[in-house]
């Protein structure tokens, strides 16, 4: 069972944090085995996911966009359907609970499109949590919808002026505030990233969607699925998918990566085509750095992918050959969100278009018989005022 | 023996506590640095702590962030930093640690770095984002080469990891007075002197104070109670405000002079 007991996967994850957050780790951790298994945790867990995430969210069969590349069939896993418009609901709730445990009053939270910000000035207003959120400069500029969304629901977003100004830059600064403010408030890291036991906890309540998806192709197509599609960057959505067919052996990972203007281009945010291995935000995985060990600035048009790391299993998944990291360039993923729109009446996060894009390459040489399922991590409403601005 | 502990050894022979002056090398350049480093001892520091700049430095405050943007703009690294302590070495035996985070050093390569460090006269590494369970092994390679591991503690560690951080630690142990990260404060934690004396419980070799200090007053105050007092935010202001003037070195000088007057 990875992570071991000191977080890691092979050779990547572990701690790499200030000693004043050690405490604060280790109780997360403790409190964190001892609801894992917990009867009455889990009851109450799926009461929150079911009554007020609404899930299950559906398996969708996308029939025009499979008859249109005329190859396997395309599924799709509709976290786009759940409250807030993402995947990231799964583990807000989660670690709400977790939180309102540790007796905690206070939580903050970096974030890069804003979505695991919503989710969790979401559950900090159901939960009568303090909270606070730190978001890149750039990214408030590009994601207004989702800060306006946050301050409605409660939250004060607070605007990171430093560094690159995005979610690398976030996350500093929430890791910042927790070091100061370590004694009432819990950092709700939002993807499979950061430092022993979070990677750990972020997979455990994500995979709630590779659990529904796999009852749900059997249940569609009497049969595994033959790959699992979606896109990466801390990663939480496709560990959350991945994780739960890891024994079956057959079914293929694959993680689509933001590639920016392209691999080849100066700013990218293919982490796992150019990256080696590094340290950044508490843990050890493949980083974008130059060769002192300074961490490279990113980009992409998705700001949720906007990140020069990568949780440390997906990391471990790459270095052991159980998942194949690819990547899309913005310009595909563009047209990726175009084509869901008018074929499927589906608007995608831009952070999803990235997966989807990889589907005009896979898709059209496999067999009919072939079965794809792809996370379509959240909406695109967020995204429709910068779409328009880049095509006016 | 190597300098740190015979600095800790000698002042405790004259009932004094040691003074340790934190810079960022590079800031504004490296040539400016080596002179800091003649200067501060000039004043009275007793130890020198080099910062190596790092783009994410998670553990300090808005002032040294912005010392290391400026060093990382002059595009200073480690190899630089290892070839100005060399040349100090020519004019000076003062202690010197270098403080970074765990990144630029796993990039350098610690047996490389060690040995590196060790022949530039280095003599010990502070790594906030390195916990003794993570650090084992680079505590390991640095003793081998006569350097210094200096881990830290906060107001928060337990008495189980005291133990853990006073064996992994060598020169001294690095008290963090407050939770938070580095920057000037005015005042000082009420319960220092009560966890002075817990840490004195556990720990067996000298223990310096940092964090949050910035004046003479909280120079000596610290005093009575640990064995080394740490001060860099305020260092780095008198820096970052005289950037481009002629007495830049001077004035860092007078105000490293004035902390120990009081």
């Amino acid at each position: 069972m990875l992570p071991d007991r000191n977080g890691y996967f092979g050779p990547f994850g572990g701690k790499y944090v200030p000693e004043t957050l050690m405490p604060a780790l280790e109780e997360l951790e403790t409190i964190y085995r001892q609801v894992r298994n917990n009867a009455a945790f889990k009851k109450e867990l799926a009461y929150y996911l079911t009554e007020y995430a609404g899930r299950p969210t559906p398996l969708y069969f996308a029939r025009n966009l499979t008859n249109l590349y005329g190859g396997a069939k395309i599924y799709m896993k509709r976290e786009d359907l759940a409250h807030t418009g993402a995947h990231k609901i799964n583990n807000t709730i989660g670690q709400a609970l977790l939180a309102v445990r540790m007796g905690k009053k206070r939580i903050i939270a970096e974030t890069g499109a804003g979505q695991h910000g919503v989710a969790v000035a979401t559950v900090a207003a159901l939960f009568k949590l303090q909270c606070e959120v730190y978001m890149g400069a750039e990214d408030i500029e590009r994601q207004k919808l989702n800060v306006y969304r946050m301050q409605k629901l409660g939250t004060k977003v607070i605007s990171v002026t430093s560094g690159t100004q995005t979610l690398k830059d976030a996350m500093n600064e929430a890791l910042r505030d927790w070091v100061t403010n370590v004694r009432t408030t819990h950092y709700m890291l939002g993807s499979c990233a950061g430092p022993h036991p979070f990677p750990l906890i972020v997979r455990d309540f994500q995979t709630v969607i590779g659990r529904e998806a796999k009852k749900q192709i059997l249940k569609a197509e009497k049969r595994l699925p033959d790959y699992l599609l979606a896109c990466v960057n801390g990663g939480s959505n496709a560990i959350g998918l991945f994780y739960p067919f890891y024994n079956d052996k057959k079914v293929k990972f694959i993680g689509v990566e933001a590639a920016g203007a392209g691999v080849n281009k100066p700013h990218t945010a293919a982490t796992m085509a150019k990256g080696t291995v590094g340290i950044l935000h508490g843990s050890k995985s493949y980083l974008l750095q130059d060769k002192n060990g300074q961490v490279s600035p990113t980009h992409s048009i998705a700001a949720g992918l906007d990140y020069p790391g990568v949780g440390p299993e997906h990391s471990y998944y790459k270095y052991t050959g159980r998942a194949e990291y690819v990547n899309a360039t913005d310009q595909e993923a563009l047209a990726a969100f175009d084509l869901l729109a008018r074929q499927e009446g589906i608007l995608p996060a831009l952070e999803s278009s990235h997966a989807l894009a990889y589907l005009r390459k896979i898709a059209p040489p496999l067999d009919k018989n072939k079965i794809i399922i792809v996370c379509l991590s959240g909406r695109g409403d967020k995204d429709m005022e910068q779409i328009m601005r880049r095509e006016a | 023996m190597n300098r740190i502990e015979a600095k800790f050894k000698e002042l405790k022979k004259q009932h004094k506590k040691a003074l340790i002056t934190y810079i960022c090398a590079g800031d504004p350049n490296l040539r400016t640095t080596g002179e800091l480093v003649l200067e501060l001892e000039k004043n009275g520091a007793d130890i020198i702590e080099l910062g190596v700049p790092f783009s994410d430095p998670i553990a300090d405050g808005p002032t040294i962030q912005r010392a290391a943007l400026r060093s990382l703009k002059n595009r200073t690294s480690l190899a630089d930093i290892l070839r100005l302590v060399r040349k100090i070495r020519q004019k000076s035996q003062i202690p010197i640690l270098l403080m970074t985070y765990f990144n630029p050093v796993y990039q350098f390569g610690l047996e490389n770095l060690a040995r590196e460090a060790e022949k530039s006269g280095v003599d010990g590494f502070i790594i906030p984002d390195l916990l003794p369970e993570s650090g084992k092994k680079a505590s390991r390679i640095l003793k081998k080469h006569k350097l210094d591991p200096v881990f830290l503690v906060s107001p928060l560690t337990s008495g189980k990891r005291l133990g853990l951080i006073n064996k992994e630690s060598s020169g001294f142990v690095y008290y963090v007075s407050v939770t938070g990260i580095t920057g000037a404060r005015t005042g000082l934690p009420q319960d220092i002197a009560r966890h002075a004396q817990i840490l004195r419980r556990y720990i067996n070799q000298p223990v310096a104070v940092g964090f949050g200090v910035s004046n003479a007053r909280q120079v000596k105050q610290l005093s009575a109670w640990f064995d080394g007092v740490i001060v860099g935010s305020a260092i780095v202001t008198i820096i970052e405000k005289n950037i481009g003037k002629k007495d830049l070195v001077e004035k860092v000088g007078k105000f490293v002079r004035n902390l120990k007057k009081f």
